[in-house]
């Protein structure tokens, strides 16, 4: 089971939240040509490194906040959470 | 190579069983190869068979992290089937099975493949009639498929669900009769001996550190055993695939997660079929030796551990339960993880690279076991004639960016929309 710190809530079981994948992806800006290449990447490849992995939880059965979590992929330790729009580290 | 029969057992056990054989060998690596095969697994140990047998090259060599068979390939629930619906993954997977029926012969070597039928339950009318256009797909790819009603399915299986007060009453199912399992350790086993009898150079506890690429073309590997020159290098390397593709600057529409199985105590005989839940994702068979073999969901967000969580199992148990109340009574003998190369459609990558020589086969998701032989096949084809068959043409690196993707059930890395 994992404990992860909801930085609005605190430390709640990893039952309450729903995983949303790798947080370091950006969408491309749209007020500029956008070739395929860059929507591909946007949309389907992904580094998923072995190690430490900055990615997307939603706390879906608490306060329901997307939230920022840097845990090892490998040993899934949790080193830092953030809010959404707070800036990593 | 020593053959396998019940003459050679008789001898050799004449002789207290002290003159069999090495199965396979375990040399160092040599300077350079023709072929290199990165990943000791199922796929790997047959793209190298086949690179032998039907390609004629035999300067080959498997390089494997670990110990072979110590990966997926050990770790499955040996599931074998060709119950899809789209024609790239249904003339693929039974192609597959053709080569599953002959491969006991074929290798000399009892993979014990067991042809008992899989039958995925229908839990609404709706599923029922996706369940017949899936059927009729198969059949018009030769694959054969029944519809079974209620009925039919409760003479199969009636220690199923069948009361009236459930939360996903059977409605029926689609069985496959012709899908099966088979021994996985024995695959591995099987291929490992008769590539190494060919010539292949099988070289375990040999980790690749990094690529020898010049002017856009594959020159060898570095390694943990020293650096190997080679004409072409094929990864097979599942799990590990974003780690590998990370040393060549390539990101690929994969992430790693983690999958678990878990078998039940061995109990007498009472299924004798691969019976799947509709209403989530939960499969169910029962091994030779009694255990009932389950497996289910992704734990769900990337993982390389190689061990699952509990509460995945606990969710995927549930669904077990609600689909065969008997198993609330079993204990649990065993429970692991593998770590999956999971596709954003849920569909394998069989294709060359940007990269002169190098060649990729990735993406497995759950169903990398069945697919071991199609799979080493058309990689060796793909390989040695540089350049892919008609029955791996579907599985493209580049299909994401076309649009080509091959959604066969809607199930990627993100299992949590299903």
């Amino acid at each position: 089971m994992l404990h992860i710190k909801c930085p609005h809530c605190g430390i709640r079981s990893q039952n309450e939240f729903s995983y949303g994948g790798d947080a370091t992806v950006k969408r491309p800006e749209l007020n500029k040509e956008v070739t395929d290449q860059e929507w591909d990447n946007f949309v389907y490849n992904r580094v998923s490194p072995r190690g430490k992995h900055l990615e997307l939880w939603q706390h879906l059965s608490g306060c329901r906040q997307w939230i920022k979590v840097e845990r090892d992929t490998a040993t899934h330790e949790i080193f830092k959470t953030y809010k959404a729009n707070e800036e990593v580290a | 190579m020593q053959k396998y029969s019940i003459f050679s057992l008789v001898k050799n056990a004449l002789t207290g069983h002290q003159n069999w054989d090495l199965a396979w060998k375990d040399p160092n690596p040599k300077e350079e190869y023709d072929v290199v095969i990165i990943g000791g697994g199922g796929h790997g140990l047959a793209t190298a068979y086949y690179l032998a047998k039907e390609h004629q090259i035999t300067k080959v060599a498997i390089i494997e992290k670990g110990w072979i068979g110590g990966g997926n390939v050990g770790r499955n629930t040996t599931i074998i089937r060709s119950n899809y619906m789209h024609d790239e993954n249904g003339l693929f997977s039974e192609f597959g099975m053709d080569l599953w029926r002959k491969m006991s012969q074929d290798l000399n070597y009892n993979v014990m493949f067991s042809p008992r039928g899989i039958i995925n339950l229908a839990h609404s009318d709706a599923q029922m009639n996706a369940y017949a256009r899936r059927g009729n797909s198969m059949r018009l790819n030769g694959i054969d498929a029944v519809l079974l009603s209620r009925e039919e399915v409760k003479e199969i299986i009636p220690m199923a669900d069948f009361s009236d007060n459930v939360r996903f009453p059977i409605f029926g199912g689609l069985m496959q009769p012709s899908a099966g399992t088979a021994r996985h350790d024995a695959v591995a086993w099987g291929y490992a001996r008769q590539a190494d009898s060919m010539g292949v150079d099988i070289i375990q506890n040999c980790e690749v550190t990094g690529f020898d690429v010049s002017a856009g073309k594959i020159k060898g590997i570095r390694t943990s055993r020293g650096n190997i020159k080679a004409k072409k290098v094929g990864l097979c390397v599942a799990g590990s695939t974003n780690i590998l593709a990370e040393k060549l600057n390539m990101t690929l529409p994969i992430e790693t997660h983690l999958l678990q199985a878990c078998v039940s105590e061995p109990v007498k005989p009472v299924l004798d079929k691969v019976v799947t839940f509709g209403a989530g994702h939960f499969y169910i068979s029962q091994s030779d030796k009694g255990e009932m073999v389950m497996g289910g969901d992704l734990d769900g967000y990337n993982s390389y551990a190689q061990r699952g969580n509990l509460p995945t199992l606990q969710h995927v148990l549930t669904e077990g339960i609600a689909m065969m109340p008997f198993l609330s009574k079993l204990k649990m003998l065993r429970t692991w993880g593998g770590i999956m190369d999971m596709s954003m459609d849920g569909s394998p990558i069989i294709d060359k690279t940007h990269i002169d020589g190098l060649y990729l086969n990735c993406g497995w998701c759950y169903g990398g076991f069945k697919a071991t032989p199609a799979s080493g096949w058309t990689f060796a084809h793909t390989i040695a004639q540089d350049r892919v068959h008609e029955l791996n043409a579907g599985y493209s690196l580049n299909r994401f960016s076309t649009g080509h993707i091959i959604d066969e059930k809607g199930l990627g890395t993100k299992t949590w929309i299903s």
